[in-house]
């Protein structure tokens, strides 16, 4: 049972993390256009030097 | 399920239609940014040429495309103008419109919509922990481990709920301030209660604990809620961006000089040149120019009223010849338009009496299950003098009464039903719109630029002399005005071709004249020709000396209006036809489509009167209409649908907004409604049974954590597989 102590916390942390990862993206705007965005990728124009 | 709390749009169409000044300023984005409606785009290639192109103008800061609402904004340099930019996407082979930033503003962030998938967010990451340790515990998990899976499961979800719970607590405090009671009463009182005993099992290192079901309950809650939310915010920001498309912006003479200017800062006095095709922005009186005005939305009326020097013209009437200027009499809140949108808030009663079904299921539900709640207490407490058990069991009984699947039965359909009418060009606005669609038996339609597109056509083509077609053509097709186009159209269609004439000219407000061999001949009014006039939309043609001739022009039907009436009137509705403009023309149009009740020369209030004589009589009407003269109908019929191109005013009067140019969609519109209302009736008896089959259980004090879990997760999944069944 001492497996617990690690397993309960590890679950909790990446439990934590996922909702911080939402958390971000929401405040971020990244739901705002979601049709647009699943196409840039496609797009090739900064695929050489990021956007500054 | 809480239809007072919800800020709703539409609550006041009259606040609406006329937004104060500030609020206006407010609400506006910053000057500098700009938004742009591009209906073509469509892929990645557009995305990256628009925001290059875009981004290559000197003025421009940035630009991004949003492909969801097509729309790009661009922050740009103060002297950038909207107009450039436009041109500058046009030129890259796009479609676009300029959209007023102040009525988009509202939709740009949506804060609340953000707030509730937060809290959504939090309710499913903690109801997903406590799950994995209460599964433990059901599953044999006792003594030291039990109570400390109960410990933790209270350390997450007593921050998770006084987050998460918060629209509810709200809600219910709101409520009860008021001596009402809600959906959310019950509600919190399960999640408090549940916390409360759980608390308490937990530190007296009991066996059952309810916290799960506490962080569930609010899960699906706010999932239906979220749902709710979202459905009605894509209707608002697409009714925002017709809205928007209709720039209030005027031309106004200063000393000689034209400016640009929005029409919130024209004051009374003001001098204002509109153009042919404009529309006019304030009240006033005309100081200069004679031209025809197309009064249809105001009215009804399809013919155009001459107009001179000296005669006062309203906001919302549309000049057709000549340039007018104006002297503005009346501005903002103080024009006709605005006065007759204000009797849109007299007539809002049709919406407001709706108790929807959900606030019915509430009415019965929220003092049922607590009197079942206390009635479990007080019994176990008597029986066993224990307030613990007692208290556990009528935790238990509000727990498993709980409301999820009530609180997503009808979410989850309109959702579903939306979606598809959004799909087939329908805007459901109001909430209970589906429900009050449902029921409707009487369709009122309005004549002009419902059933028809306001665009006359040529009817006596066939009956006019060869000579006299030509000749009319010759004149008729240098001008812009509505019923000449319609004779170049016709008469062009028809293979004639223009008699050469000499010295055509354009008089404003009365026709077009010319020389042909001498004689002179005149295209126009009847008074200008001196000719009698006709009831119907006619035009005169006059050779020499000779008796004037009549050219006749019908309204050209809307795509879809004799198949969606034919529809209608299969189904078993009642048709009625309510016109502003001529009992001749509306009579021919009943006549051409069947209908057997009409009524003329309708004022608006005649409208608003005898549709609230029908609501009287105990008939359901929906009205469809789009002109100023239908919103005091629209808003008085229990539910209103009117077309894009209708007037602002008659859009926000109406619950639901017809995208397309076709009325098919209008009866297909009322079957969908009809299942959705099913569906919902359905979800609330599958509910009931839920309800049925476990209350007994956990009044028997048989319930445990387990069984609650089920019964909570199961009917929801139901409920929301059932909503997605609709057709």
């Amino acid at each position: 049972m001492n497996i617990l102590t690690y397993l309960i916390p590890i679950s909790l942390v990446l439990g934590a993390v996922g909702l911080i990862a939402f958390i971000y993206t929401v405040k971020s705007n990244q739901y705002d256009d979601p049709e647009g965005d699943s196409r840039r990728i496609l797009s090739d124009e900064w695929d050489d030097h990021p956007k500054p | 399920m809480t239809a007072g709390v919800r800020p709703s749009i539409s609550a006041c169409p009259a606040c609406a239609a006329a937004p104060a000044a500030e609020d206006l300023a407010e609400r506006a984005l910053k000057p500098s940014q700009i938004a742009l409606s591009l209906p073509t785009i469509h892929c990645s290639a557009c995305i990256s040429k628009i925001e290059r192109g875009l981004n290559a103008h000197p003025g421009v800061r940035s630009a991004r495309v949003n492909l969801t609402l097509k729309r790009a904004s661009i922050d740009a340099a103060p002297e950038v103008s909207a107009e450039e930019m436009r041109s500058l996407v046009e030129g890259l082979g796009f479609e676009a419109h300029e959209l007023d930033g102040a009525s988009l503003g509202a939709t740009s962030t949506d804060r609340a919509g953000r707030d509730l998938l937060m809290r959504l967010a939090v309710a499913g990451f903690a109801s997903m922990n406590v799950m994995l340790l209460s599964v433990s515990v059901w599953f044999g998990a006792t003594d030291a481990t039990r109570d400390m899976f109960h410990w933790i499961s209270a350390a997450i979800t007593l921050p998770a709920i006084a987050f998460s719970g918060q629209p509810f607590f709200r809600n219910a405090r709101a409520a009860l301030s008021k001596g009402r009671l809600n959906m959310d009463v019950p509600i919190t009182l399960a999640i408090v209660l549940a916390i409360f005993t759980s608390l308490w099992e937990t530190v007296l290192s009991g066996e059952h604990a309810y916290f799960d079901a506490a962080l569930a309950l609010t899960f699906f809650l706010l999932a239906g809620r979220y749902l709710d939310h979202r459905t009605r915010a894509i209707a608002r920001s697409a009714a925002e961006e017709l809205t928007a498309l209709e720039v209030p912006r005027a031309t106004r003479l200063r000393e000689g000089v034209e400016a640009q200017v929005n029409i919130a800062e024209l004051r009374v006095g003001d001098l204002i040149l509109v153009r042919p095709g404009g529309r006019m922005p304030v009240d006033g009186e005309i100081v200069q120019g004679t031209s025809e005005l197309d009064r249809s939305l105001l009215t009804g009326e399809t013919l155009p009223v001459f107009a001179g020097e000296g005669q006062a013209v309203s906001a919302g009437e549309v000049n057709l010849t000549g340039p007018l200027t104006i002297r503005a009499t009346a501005v903002g809140a103080d024009t006709s338009l605005h006065r007759m949108a204000g009797l849109v808030a007299i007539a809002e009663s049709g919406r407001s009496r709706y108790t929807s079904l959900a606030d019915k299921a509430a009415k019965l539900y929220a003092p049922g299950v607590h009197i079942l709640s206390a009635l479990s207490f007080a019994g176990w407490y008597l029986y066993t003098w224990d307030m613990r058990t007692a208290l556990n069991i009528a935790a238990a009984v509000l727990i498993i009464t709980c409301p999820c699947a009530l609180g997503l039965a009808v979410p989850a359909v309109t959702t579903a039903a939306s979606g598809r009418l959004f799909r087939r060009g329908m805007l459901i606005k109001h909430e209970t719109a589906l429900e009050r669609l449902a029921q409707v038996d009487t369709v009122v339609f309005d004549k002009t630029g419902t059933l028809t597109t306001g665009t006359p056509q040529l009817t006596n083509l066939a009956a006019l002399p060869r000579a006299a077609v030509e000749c009319a053509l010759a004149l008729a097709q240098g001008s812009s005005h509505p019923l000449a186009r319609a004779i170049t159209n016709a008469a062009r269609d028809a293979g004639f071709a223009a008699s050469d004439l000499v010295e055509v000219t354009e008089v404003p407000g009365y026709g077009t004249r010319a020389r042909l061999n001498g004689q002179e001949v005149r295209l126009g009014r009847a008074s200008w020709t001196g000719a009698t006039p006709l009831a119907e939309t006619a035009s005169f043609l006059k050779i020499g000396d000779q008796a004037p001739v009549a050219l006749v022009f019908a309204d050209n039907l809307r795509p879809g209006a004799a198949e969606a009436v034919e529809a209608l009137k299969s189904s078993g509705k009642t048709v009625i036809l309510m016109s502003g403009d001529t009992t001749p023309a509306v009579e021919a149009l009943a006549t051409r489509l069947g209908i057997p009740q009409w009524m003329a020369e309708a004022l608006p209030a005649d409208k608003c009167a005898r549709i609230q004589a029908l609501s009287g009589e105990g008939a359901h009407v929906l009205m469809v209409g789009d002109g100023l003269n239908d919103t005091a109908a629209l808003a008085a019929a229990h539910v209103s649908i009117s077309p894009a191109t209708a007037l602002d005013a008659a859009r926000v009067a109406s619950d639901i907004v017809l995208l397309g140019n076709d009325l098919t969609p209008i009866a297909a519109a009322c079957e969908t409604a009809q299942s959705a209302t099913r569906r919902i009736r359905e979800n609330f008896r599958i509910a009931t049974i839920y309800n049925v089959i476990a209350v007994p259980l956990a009044v028997a004090g048989l319930a445990t954590p387990l069984i609650a879990a089920l019964a909570m997760s199961l009917s929801s999944i139901t409920v929301s597989l059932n909503a997605l069944r609709l057709r």
